[in-house]
């Protein structure tokens, strides 16, 4: 079997697929497409960004990826743009030029795909122009001339009509690639289901292989770690995991929901949790990643984690036909361990909606506000009554080997008086529910001390406090 | 000179945008990886040293050779000529040889048939090592007396009686972080190997002559068997200076061993592991001021991390002596400056060149004696300026073009200074949690490489019998505008449209003996040394016209509608026709060199600059007091270029340098581990600007009377590093906002770079000592 996908509208067969091979690297080296550059090989720089584009119905889902950690096997049955699709004479182009938007020109491709994915509508494109760019670092130009060029540019829609078609033909059913790897002198496997019970199967049967949704953290694993990784299982476009349900009691996503398709419905639930899936990435690394792949890999640092365990959140795992659901909390056993059998994956989540009278604070703690992993992820739920605490689930990220409920904070805050003197107090009895590490994002001392000052904050939060510096530059 | 001779300037001062804005663009602009490749290409990855100092015992490359796709290994015992890959002290090592000294050192290189191949086989060199004590900060390594040079000193007057006798005294001490370049482009070359021995390389380098040199030199080749050639970088920023001999000097000796083309291209791992960075400093001061504020003595010890080998340390630590003054005189002052070697990768060039951690520290002074006083921190400035009596630099350079009180008067209107300053410290006494901070720094800053013989620059302009014209000159293009500005120059030359002069690769071949592509140079001398090209073709056209045309060379003029001679009007290109056939020469060279500076490094006086650059900014800040984390609300600007030969570029430049300042001060934080690994070695951990972190309100001018005292090209001045030390105004606003959070408690520590977690340990140092 090979990987086929549509590119300037014509269909690109590859045989002999690396299932970790990246889409940059095909680019550069076997389509000679150099305009598309590698700048960190991680996803945090941009500099690789191309357009994605999936068949939604009658129309095309275009959104704006990392090409350096996009696996070849995600590329099936899609249609791809870079910067040479463009030519050289769109309206995003022409306005970069206008406003002296590049200087030494590496990242300029990228931004020109971020723009432009903006300009044709893609996910996202609602967004603002920063927003959409905080996944393009740019080390010449301070962004300035680039914003002003990413604002002067209007929509410009594409007809997409002949990729719908050209797309309908393409598509295929479930789909295994082998790959015979001289490197490793072995064959590595990859397999692409088309629904959840196709891969309830496969993962069964395979259930040493390893799942692959957006690849924004597995492809670090292959790029950064060089990590030969063996069988793969791409489930980011299986339809079933992808939906979005929404009820008067909660949200359900399908553990494949992306982060952008995510952000509205979280905002709805509550606006500090859109504002934290904002805050995730760059643009192209909400495109790709997946609330479920957030979890599932379990990382200390994950920024979802903290916020849905105080919402009461709860999952749905798979194996085979069978179903289980459990507490978000439940989930997280130890550093790289969670409560999940061979075979088994997240299939979906459920946020409960929160009460009217819920305070709910969520704050992500890092050095840069936009495309950084959190120092501390906090968040905290209150359900206050008559003046008193009646419940309160706060949970922390980058404070433990796992995301993590903060006991004995809440203990003290359970059915105490809602006042400052009381949140001082809780604030000071993390130190019993805490022994953060020291690392690159922050010291233990610090992480300690601001994760108490979060708390003390819900308090002058409620006085009427202005409270963020981030509203203060936009106001 | 310049503005003599040159009827009307069309090209030079107008916005054009970067010659190769339409090839960026459409991803169409060729970098070094992008170039085809040769048959039978090799890639070369580096085997890294993982400890910071030790011994090697066995070195076994087995392994490594064994692995599949492995066409090559190279180690020291390989290397032909000398193994020293070091801008000019002799101790930086194309391969380790005996010892490690500092982690992430190249121990050895794979050249194999894919990138892939040779980066999992450079993971499998087996290297046994007896571990050495590593000396990683700069306490230790002072304390050990491990330095590259002796502590310098610079200054005059009796310091020591001076402070005694002032009416007050502060002290203070400051911690400033190191930088990673980041360019986007990480580190290559390409070397092909080319007849009898010789070799060619693709290099992204600001330094080509000096690529040259070390090739040759490691390879045991004349300067001659080698040409480096460069069209552009994706940023450099003193990160290719000497850090990009290493990778092409590699290239190169796989190259002429294995007889194929060999690319080197480090991951963005490997190059922040294994390239220099910008100098960590510490600063302790010693203020003796009045009660007005003035600065009666000061002394100034600056200490410096070099890491393991002497690199371009001795200038760069020298320029953080000569900026330590900043735009303010110091009737007593004594600077000592501090070169601690240590086992961590060899600090190098970056935008600035030592200048930013010079400068930080004035500001830091300036603002400790007006909390001491409790006055304005901008009165303290305004009060400090040189000025007329006023105007000798501790290294006795007296400053004859002083336009900082102009700038930062004119700063004040533009910004409204006054009123704003008076709002933020309302809205500080209204807010408990979300403290503002606001403050007005100057920027003054020498222009000119301050080892003398560094001030030459050459270039090659040939005329085509067509018209068209191919501009050569010994500058590199890392993104700052160098060429379309020099190529505004030659159009005007010959008042032909700029599109007239085709821009081509800098090469060593074409243009020798070049000085690097730094300290803000590049338009100076490349500017002016094409402009002399042009102009000697100029004139032999302007003679062989009024012969040809039996006129006199008076009425020979060159206008945007033709060349007149007379009454005759023919194109441009026919007259370089007609005198082709008359056998007139239409190429070129042209060589500058600066004129009337001088620096005596023993004495550490002299005029180490041909002119300052001026500029000031403010910047108002928000810090949340709980987290410690900052946003940047709004920024003023009014910088100086002189007359300016693009305004376009050179407000490029002003707001990219702003920018990449704030993230040395903010955001940038390097973190190496307690063995000497560095742990931000990728954009996960180590965070450079993202476009939200540029100010909402960022208002930048060029300063409008602006024009170069110094007969330099067309008046203009440099703009490359000046404002990079503009975001000085968001540390001092920062430093205001802590202040303001514990009021009455003295003044705070903070160092930088300003991460939430240091804005928060200040705010609580003050709480602390408050009570």
């Amino acid at each position: 079997m090979s990987v086929r996908f549509l590119l300037d509208g014509e269909v690109i067969a590859l045989d002999e697929v690396d299932p970790t091979g990246t889409v940059l690297e095909m680019l550069r080296m076997r389509l000679r497409r150099t305009g598309t550059k590698e700048g960190c090989a991680e996803g945090d720089c941009g500099a690789c960004t191309v357009l994605l584009g999936e068949l939604q119905g009658d129309e095309i889902l275009w959104r704006a990826v990392n090409s350096c950690i996009l696996f070849l096997p995600m590329l099936d049955g899609k249609a791809l743009l870079t910067v040479e699709s463009l030519g050289g004479g769109h309206p995003v182009q022409q306005q970069m030029v206008a406003h002296h938007g590049s200087q030494c020109g590496f990242c300029t491709p990228g931004i020109v795909m971020s723009l432009y994915g903006r300009a044709i509508g893609a996910l996202g494109a609602e967004q603002s122009v920063a927003d959409i760019l905080a996944g393009n670092l740019c080390r010449c130009t301070g962004y300035g001339p680039i914003l002003a060029a990413g604002e002067a540019v209007g929509r410009t829609p594409r007809d997409d009509s002949a990729t719908v078609a050209a797309l309908r033909a393409l598509q295929a059913p479930s789909t295994e690639l082998q790959f015979q790897d001289g490197l490793e002198g072995r064959e590595r496997r990859a397999f692409i289901p088309r629904s959840a019970d196709e891969l309830a199967v496969l993962y069964t049967r395979h259930p040493q292989a390893r799942l692959v949704a957006g690849a924004t953290d597995v492809g670090l694993w292959v790029t950064k770690q060089q990590r030969v990784l063996d069988d793969l299982i791409f489930i980011g476009d299986i339809p079933d995991l992808r939906l979005i349900e929404e009820t008067p009691e909660g949200v359900r996503l399908g553990a494949c929901v992306r982060y952008t398709e995510a952000q509205a419905v979280l905002t709805n639930l509550h606006p500090a949790l859109g504002e934290l899936v904002r805050r995730i990435g760059g643009a192209q690394v909400r495109n790709t990643g997946t609330l479920g792949g957030n979890i599932a890999n379990g990382s200390p640092i994950g920024d979802t984690p903290p916020a849905l365990i105080a919402l009461e959140a709860a999952l749905t795992l798979r194996q085979g036909g069978n179903r289980r659901q459990m507490a978000l909390e439940d989930f997280f056993i130890a550093y790289g361990k969670q409560d999940r059998q061979p075979g088994e994956f997240v299939e979906s989540i459920f946020i409960p909606r929160p009460r009217e009278t819920a305070l709910i604070a969520i704050s992500k703690l890092s050095k840069r506000f936009d495309s950084d992993i959190s120092a501390v992820c906090g968040a905290i739920n209150l359900q206050v009554e008559a003046g008193h605490i009646r419940v309160a689930r706060i949970a922390f990220g980058g404070m433990a080997a796992t995301p993590k409920r903060a006991r004995a904070a809440e203990a003290a805050l359970t059915g105490a008086a809602f006042n400052e003197a009381a949140l001082d107090q809780a604030a000071a009895l993390l130190a019993e529910d805490f022994a953060p590490l020291t690392d690159v994002r922050g010291s233990s001392a610090y992480r300690l001390a601001v994760a108490g000052n979060l708390l003390r904050r819900v308090w002058a939060e409620q006085q009427g406090e202005v409270m963020s510096v981030l509203e203060l530059a936009h106001g | 000179m310049a503005d003599h001779d040159i009827q009307t300037l069309n090209a030079v001062s107008r916005p054009l945008p970067h010659d190769s804005a339409r090839a960026h663009v459409a991803g169409r602009a060729l970098y070094t990886d992008d170039m085809p490749e040769a048959a039978g290409m090799l890639h070369g990855a580096f085997g890294l040293s993982n400890e910071a100092h030790a011994k090697i015992l066995s070195l076994d490359l087995s392994a490594v050779r064994a692995a599949p796709g492995v066409v090559a290994v190279f180690s020291a015992a390989d290397i032909p000529g000398r193994n020293d890959v070091s801008p000019f002290a002799g101790d930086d090592r194309l391969f380790a040889e005996g010892e490690v000294i500092y982690h992430g050192q190249a121990v050895f290189l794979v050249v194999a048939t894919s990138y892939q191949a040779a980066r999992r086989a450079a993971k499998l060199g087996r290297i046994d090592y007896e571990k050495l004590p590593p000396l990683l900060s700069i306490e230790d390594a002072l304390a050990a007396e491990s330095v590259i040079e002796p502590v310098q000193t610079m200054g005059r007057g009796d310091v020591t009686a001076d402070l005694a006798a002032a009416p007050r005294l502060v002290k203070g001490r400051l911690e400033i972080g190191g930088q990673d370049h980041f360019y986007l482009e990480g580190q290559i070359a390409i070397a092909t190997p080319q007849e009898e021995g010789q070799v060619h390389v693709l290099s992204s380098t600001q330094h080509p002559s000096e690529v040259q040199h070390i090739v040759a030199r490691v390879l045991g080749l004349a300067d001659a068997e080698v040409t480096v050639e460069v069209r552009r970088m994706g940023g450099g920023f003193g990160g290719k200076e000497t850090q990009a001999s290493l990778f092409a000097t590699a290239a190169s000796l796989a190259a002429v061993r294995t007889g194929q083309q060999v690319k080197i291209r480090a991951d963005r791992d490997d190059d922040m592991v294994i390239t220099g960075k910008r100098h960590e400093f510490t600063a302790v001061y010693e203020v003796g001021f009045d009660e007005t504020g003035k600065v009666q003595a000061i002394s100034i010890t600056l200490a410096s991390r070099c890491g393991c080998t002497a690199d371009l340390s001795y200038s760069i630590n020298d320029r953080a002596m000569f900026h330590a003054d900043n735009c303010y005189f110091y009737p007593s002052v004594n600077i000592h400056s501090h070169r601690a070697k240590t086992n961590t990768v060899s600090a190098t060039a970056f935008r600035g060149f030592g200048g930013p951690q010079g400068m930080i520290v004035a500001e830091r002074v300036m603002d400790h004696i007006a909390h001491d006083l409790g006055l304005d921190p901008l009165l303290v400035r305004q009060r400090n300026l040189y000025g007329p009596g006023r105007d000798m630099t501790p290294y006795a350079m007296q400053v004859t073009d002083n336009i900082a009180p102009e700038i930062i008067e004119e700063l004040v209107e533009r910004s409204d200074y006054a009123a704003r300053r008076a709002a933020v410290a309302d809205w500080n006494k209204t807010h408990r949690i979300i403290k503002k901070g606001m403050s007005l720094t100057p920027v003054k800053f020498g222009i000119s490489f301050t080892t003398t013989h560094l001030n030459q620059g050459g270039a090659l302009v040939n005329l085509y019998t067509d018209g068209s014209i191919l501009l050569n000159h010994g500058g590199t293009e890392m993104g700052q505008g160098l060429m379309i500005k020099v190529a505004q120059v030659v159009a005007d030359v010959f008042a032909v449209p700029v599109e007239t002069v085709r821009i081509s690769s800098t090469r060593t071949d074409k243009v020798p003996n070049t000085s690097a592509t730094a300290a803000s140079s590049g338009t100076d001398l490349n500017g002016m040394a094409a402009f002399n090209a042009a102009d000697t073709i100029r004139q032999r056209l302007v003679a062989f016209a009024a012969r040809h045309f039996g006129v006199t060379e008076a009425q020979v003029r060159f206008t945007p509608a033709g060349v007149q001679a007379g009454v005759e009007l023919i194109s441009f290109g026919q007259l370089c026709q007609l005198a082709y056939l008359n056998r007139v020469s239409l190429s070129s060279t042209g060589f500058y060199a600066t004129p009337d500076i001088h620096y005596d490094r023993k004495t550490h006086t002299g005029r180490p600059f041909y002119y300052f650059a001026y500029g000031a900014a403010v910047a108002e800040v928000a810090v949340d007091t709980l987290t410690g984390e900052h946003k940047v609300l709004a920024v003023d600007i009014l910088h100086d270029v002189g007359k300016s030969l693009n305004p376009a570029i050179d407000l490029g430049q002003i707001e990219g340098g702003f920018i990449q300042g704030m993230g040395w001060l903010t955001t940038e934080e390097l973190v190496f581990d307690e063995s000497g690994r560095l742990l931000t070695h990728a954009p996960s951990t180590y965070k450079i600007p993202t476009a939200s972190d540029r100010p909402a309100r960022m208002n930048i001018a060029l300063w409008a009377q602006g024009r170069n005292m110094e007969p330099t090209i067309h008046r203009s001045k440099a703009v490359g590093e000046p404002p990079f030390m503009l975001a000085n105004a968001v540390f001092c606003a920062l430093t205001q906002a802590v202040a303001a959070a514990v009021p009455e408690a003295g003044f705070p520590a903070l160092d930088a770079p300003a991460t939430p977690e240091r804005i928060l340990a200040a705010i609580n140092g003050l709480k602390s000592r408050h009570g």
